[in-house]
């Protein structure tokens, strides 16, 4: 299965013919001798192979950093790639100096993907502060600095663009002009414009054995099985990455991004807490590949999105080629990994009810290491309150059995109840009852329980904090 | 002066070993390696793999013309397994073939056969069924059985301490391709490339001339590629060889985690005893290290463990035994700290607990026993220009320790979830390989007739500078612009029988003796100058910034010129120079001597809020004072030691590497073993010891590479220390690393035992 794809890679417009499923990394490093983009780990864990893909929104041309390993090439037909090679000029950028000036890299291998990220942070934000461009690095690991002169880098980076930037309205040119970027970049939206007549879409069949949507997870496990199978990239079948708000109930198509979800003024709206926890979400470019409907019908137990999608008692919209149903997202997991979903059948939306007055929400996630790591054990909790009653709540859980979790006693027994320590000590014993963990590399079923219950704890602890101490715990 | 190597770096222009285009032909080689940690291979089926699309060779053990050997302390390692597997990933045959995706699929095609061997992977289980490595070492200083009536606390444990995934960006590789007259060339990502040569030689059974190894530069170390790079390289020799092709072969991650060792786990006894000034008196301490299935560098790991057990103090009676204990894990190697981290993890422990009994702060305990002038180490070497105590008095001041004190109170007064930590971490680090053969090294420099300089040494660049600090003492010695000077790729035919770039120790061994090497060559030139300019005496003459001056006054005689100059009166401009660290020896069987040319000191505090309600932290700082001697070069020093620091935290914190019974590695990707992020890092103050000369370092600096990793020891007391202001009553086990699972554990573990009864 090949496809002909087309796109502009740094300065020059390549056209070629391809499996689609191909890692855009593998193209870069072995057809175009690209080696400045490096093979770190190949599961979206090192950031060494990051790469930056711009595209076209209205006139807006935008980019956005990903993780090239875990990248189908079919899905930058018609886009920017930009690799490291791309950023250099005859003297360095402007990251590149800051980087240069801390002696903010020690072996090298990782720092192409850093360079990339920050700069690509600069690109894609409009205002700048000096802790923010740390979270673009944030899917960069690097085992030789110990990050500090990296985090002193990006800060003078900051500084230095900050200070020469003042108008916002010919923003590329001003990037050019301060030396971020090579002066080629003012072209590219025009030749970007070009390439969309030349760009065929690529053909989807959902019979194909590959469904890949932002693929950070399928990449990881079957990058070899990929190649050697037709792949229906989602990018190009019609599936929506959009989120709206209709009839009180806020409607995500299912290729919407993390990022996207980050960005939503919906979920700005509605619930203004979810954005900083998303943070605990992959990193950068995993948040700019990884999808709503990708993260559901992975069915990992552990899933973040998921597990907040259950609290909020989400609904699955999902399409055949001729018929259409809605189920409860948390009727979807059967078992391990075994999923209530048909033959060609694909998510095509998740629906749910938006909060209204007097109603609360609360995630929690615990992993070995703060970010960019898979949970340990995670919990959302979605509740109405009148007075200090509860009147409707919905608990989950996930890293505690072997599906997504939602937890049916605990929230039973909490109805109509006062919010009190008592009461939710009461609940998360209820939970731990309900729960079957096993011991893992995540951690021992002891520590799961025990980690459940204090995540219990911290819902309420977060959200009624003149209520319940944690003094009442211990 | 920077990293020689951040232009490029920054840029993306850097070569590793996957990086640089491979030769016309080149073929791709696939290892397949034992699922069982502990078996006799009956069978090994290649019929399936022969057939597969691609494949050109398959090899095994008894393909090797040479032997089939790649032990270097101990011969105990088959580079292929023949009859025995001893642990999981341990290679038992090659493929090559034309691409990599097909050596992979045929490698995966190769069915082995092994009838079970019962399997040990715990150290102390090892020790009990007599699987040693080497026979056990003691060290001994006093009489520990005299002292103990002088003791008026004493103090046993047990400490607990876990591997270290390397996690070099860089995996492992290397390619080697046929040259005339039967040789190879190998160009691998190694910290040692005589050892490469030498595996390859013995593998092929060819002399040591006919294999040239090259390293232009390795994507992190860490000591991983110490002894661990040899066998990737021995096997695209051994298939380049037979095939007379080029061969390449890159460990994909999950690959190089699963099948290279590690950081040694370590469980170890303390007896401590003080009497009642809180002075240390007697030491009593028994080390059982993890060294997995074969010795690798693990005896001289347990060495160092003992040179270092009892880290910045000074104890009048010590007696430290170490045991190496066999297991069937992948052979556990070299790690920044090299045993040492383990060593001195063991006594801060002790001091804890011993702190806890007395109850008192372990800073009062630590401050009181530091090393001062002429105190004896356990190997009878005493402590010179000893910088403990004043990096320690020197950090009190500098980071006002009484403010950094009163606000931890006021905020664990205030705070009911959220709790602060704070510990001290004093360092003390032997410098010089113990082995003292090894501190040995040789530069060969060259100046063209155009005035720019080659230097090649045995040091292999890693990203901790040693290319711009040769760098600095050539041009420091010739007096010119460092732009001429080039460091050249290390390569055994340019520089031979090379020591590996390890115990912190090639910048000295390296830089002096391209220091010999440019002196040698500047003797000749100012000679030559002499006759030039027509003086008598070679002491009027000086090379000042490019200039040649004469009793101080400029003569118009430039560096390029007298450089051809020299060239056209036939004046040799190269020069090949040695170095051997004078003044150390070791005698094992007393196991006394001057193991060490000097030591490094520095103290730091660390400061750390632990979430008491998730069983989460994050490091708030890292205040250093540490002695660099006088810095070769600040910004690479400054890095070396927050990278070292940011590890150090890593291994006592969140890095945890883990077997299953099998001895199957659970934590086997990065999805699984988390290193530090950006996140993670807190903030790192470090300032640099004032009127510290190291007269037997490099231009009088002092080495960098390991000894901040040990600091991060600091990191596992402050948040132990944060989990005593949750919990004041509670005495708490010392196992590391201390991840959020054990902290919760520990949290509410016990109250909640006492509420189930």
């Amino acid at each position: 299965m090949k496809v002909k794809i087309n796109f502009i890679c740094n300065n020059s417009e390549i056209e070629v013919l391809v499996h689609p499923g191909l890692a855009l990394l593998d193209f870069l490093r072995k057809k175009l001798k690209l080696t400045g983009t490096k093979e770190g780990c190949r599961e979206g864990d090192c950031g060494a192979c990051t790469v930056l893909i711009g595209e076209l929104n209205g006139n807006e041309l935008k980019y956005h950093s990903v993780n090239s390993c875990l990248l189908p090439i079919g899905d930058v037909n018609g886009k920017h790639v930009v690799t490291i090679e791309g950023l250099n000029k005859e003297d360095l950028t402007l990251v590149q100096e800051s980087f240069a000036e801390e002696g903010a890299s020690q072996c090298g291998f990782c720092t192409p993907g850093f360079i990339i990220s920050l700069t690509g942070y600069f690109l894609s934000n409009k205002k700048f502060n000096p802790d923010t461009p740390i979270i673009s690095m944030d899917g960069n690991v690097c085992r030789c600095t110990g990050y500090y002169s990296i985090i002193k880098a990006s800060q003078s980076s900051t500084k230095s663009i900050s200070t020469r930037i003042k108008d916002r309205k010919n923003r590329l040119n001003d990037l050019i002009k301060v030396g971020l970027i090579p002066q080629y970049f003012s072209s590219i939206g025009k030749r970007l414009r070009e390439l969309k007549q030349k760009t065929t879409s690529g053909t989807t069949d959902s019979s194909m054995k590959f469904a890949i949507a932002g693929g950070t997870d399928l990449f990881v496990q079957n990058w070899e099985d990929i190649l050697e199978n037709d792949v229906n990239l989602l990018s190009s079948n019609g599936i929506s990455s959009k989120i709206k708000e209709e009839n009180g109930r806020c409607i995500i198509g299912a290729r919407a991004s993390v990022t996207d979800l980050i960005e939503s003024e919906v979920i700005k709206k509605y619930l203004p807490s979810l954005r900083k926890k998303l943070m605990l979400f992959g990193s950068v470019p995993i948040r700019n590949r990884a999808t709503v409907g990708g993260n559901i019908v992975n069915a990992s137990p552990i899933a973040d999105i998921t597990n907040i999608l259950l609290a909020l008692n989400a609904d699955l919209h999902l399409k055949q080629q001729n018929s259409e149903r809605k189920l409860p997202l948390k009727d979807f997991y059967k078992g391990y990994k075994t999923l209530e979903l048909r033959t060609n059948e694909l998510i095509d939306s998740i629906s749910f009810e938006l909060p209204k007055a007097n109603s609360y929400f609360n995630f929690e996630k615990v992993s070995q290491r703060t970010y960019l790591d898979i949970a340990s054990v995670n919990s959302s909790v979605f509740l109405i309150a009148d007075n200090n009653k509860i009147t409707d709540i919905r608990l989950s859980a996930g890293g505690v059995a072997p599906v997504p979790l939602y937890l049916k006693s605990c929230p039973g027994f909490l109805i109509e109840k006062e919010i009190t320590s008592s009461n939710i000590s009461k609940a998360a014993a209820i939970a731990l009852s309900e729960i079957s963990p096993i011991s893992d590399v995540r951690g021992s079923a002891e520590y799961k329980s025990l980690l459940l219950r204090q995540l219990i704890f911290a819902h309420f602890i977060t959200l009624f904090p003149e209520k319940i101490s944690i003094k009442e715990f211990t | 002066m920077k990293n020689y190597d951040l232009n490029r770096h920054v840029r993306g222009e850097s070569q590793f070993v996957d990086d640089i285009v491979p030769p016309e032909g080149v073929l791709h080689a696939a290892v397949c390696y034992s699922k069982k940690a502990h078996g006799n291979i009956s069978n090994i089926d290649l019929s399936e793999a022969k057939k597969a699309e691609g494949v050109k060779l398959i090899l095994t053990a008894k393909d090797i013309p040479g032997e089939n050997q790649i032990g270097g302390i101990v011969p105990d390692e088959e580079l292929l397994a023949k009859d025995k597997v001893e642990f999981i990933g341990q290679p038992i045959a090659v493929v090559v073939a034309d691409n990599k995706i097909a050596a992979n699929k045929a490698a995966r095609l190769i069915k082995v056969e092994i009838k079970d061997l019962p399997i040990i992977t715990d150290a102390r289980k090892a020790y009990e069924a007599g699987k040693l490595i080497v026979p056990p070492r003691t060290f001994v200083l006093g009489n520990i059985d005299e002292h103990w009536k002088d003791c008026d606390h004493i103090v046993q444990g047990t400490v607990e301490s876990g591997g270290q995934e390397h996690f070099y960006l860089e995996t492992q590789g290397a390619i080697a391709f046929p040259v005339e007259g039967g040789g190879l060339k190998i160009i691998s990502s190694t910290q040692s490339p005589t050892a490469v040569q030498r595996v390859a030689a013995r593998i092929l059974h060819l002399p040591m001339h006919k294999i040239e190894v090259d390293v232009l530069r390795i994507g992190g170390g860490f000591g991983g590629k110490e002894d661990q790079a040899s066998p990737w390289a021995a096997i695209t020799a051994l298939a380049a060889y037979k095939l007379n092709k080029p061969v390449k072969l890159i460990l994909a991650r999950q690959e190089d985690m699963r099948v290279t060792g590690k950081r040694h786990p370590y469980s170890s006894d303390f007896k401590i005893g003080l009497n009642k000034d809180k002075k240390i008196i007697c030491y009593e301490v028994t080390f059982y290290q993890n060294a997995g299935a074969a010795a690798d560098l693990s005896p001289a790991i347990l060495e160092r463990t003992l040179f270092h057990c009892s880290n910045s103090y000074y104890i009048p009676n010590v007696k430290a035994t170490a045991y190496s204990c066999r297991t069937n894990l992948p052979p556990n190697t070299a790690f920044r700290g090299f045993g040492g981290p383990q060593g001195m993890f063991v006594i801060e422990s002790a001091i804890y607990k011993a702190a806890e009994k007395i109850n008192v702060d372990p800073v009062e305990i630590q401050r009181n026993n530091l090393l001062k002038e002429n105190d004896e180490f356990p190997y009878g070497q005493k402590a010179e220009q000893s910088n403990a105590g004043n990096t320690w008095d020197r950090a009190e001041e500098k980071y006002s320790i009484e403010n950094i004190r009163s606000n931890i109170k006021k905020f664990n007064e205030t705070n009911d979830i959220y709790k602060k930590g704070i510990a001290f971490m004093p360092i003390c680090f032997g410098i010089s390989f113990t082995n003292t053969s090894m501190n040995q090294a040789s530069a060969l420099v060259h100046v063209y007739t155009d005035g720019s300089i080659s230097v090649s040494t045995a040091a292999v660049e890693m990203g901790q500078g040693v290319n711009e600090k040769l760098r600095q003492v050539a041009a420091t010695i010739f007096s010119i612009d460092i732009e001429r000077i080039k460091t050249e790729t290390t390569n055994t035919s340019r520089i031979a029988n090379t020591s590996p770039t390890a115990a912190s120790s090639a910048a000295d061994l390296n830089g002096k003796a391209t220091e010999q090497a440019c002196k040698n060559i500047l003797d000749r030139l100012i000679k030559a100058a002499t006759e030039i300019l027509k003086v008598d005496t070679t002491a009027d003459i000086e090379i000042m910034n490019e200039l040649v001056y004469k009793n101080g006054k400029e003569t118009g005689l430039k560096w390029d010129e007298l450089v051809k100059q020299a060239n056209l009166k036939r004046i040799n401009l190269s020069s090949h120079s040695f170095y051997a660290t004078p003044g150390i020896y070791f005698d094992r069987a007393r196991e006394r001597g001057r193991p060490f040319a000097y030591h490094v000191y520095g103290t730091a505090i660390i400061e750390v809020t632990l979430d008491c309600l998730r069983g989460i932290y994050e490091f708030d700082s890292v205040k250093v004072v540490h002695d660099f001697g006088k810095s070769l070069n600040p910004i690479i020093d400054r890095g070396q030691a927050e990278g070292a620091i940011v590890q150090g935290l890593g291994w006592m914190t969140i890095e945890e590497v883990i077997q299953d019974n099998n001895g199957k590695l659970l934590t086997d990707s990065l999805s699984t073993y988390k290193v530090p992020d950006i996140h993670f890092t807190p903030k790192i103050e470090i300032e640099f010891l004032e009127r510290s000369e190291n007269p037997m370092g490099i231009f009088k600096s002092k080495a960098i590479g390991e000894p901040p990793l040990m600091y991060g020891i600091g990191g596992y007391f402050a948040i132990m220390n944060a989990l005593k202001a949750f919990r004041p009553e509670t005495e708490f086990n010392i196992s590391a690393p201390f991840t959020p699972e054990k902290v919760l554990l520990n949290l509410y573990k016990k109250v909640d035992e006492i509420a189930a009864v």
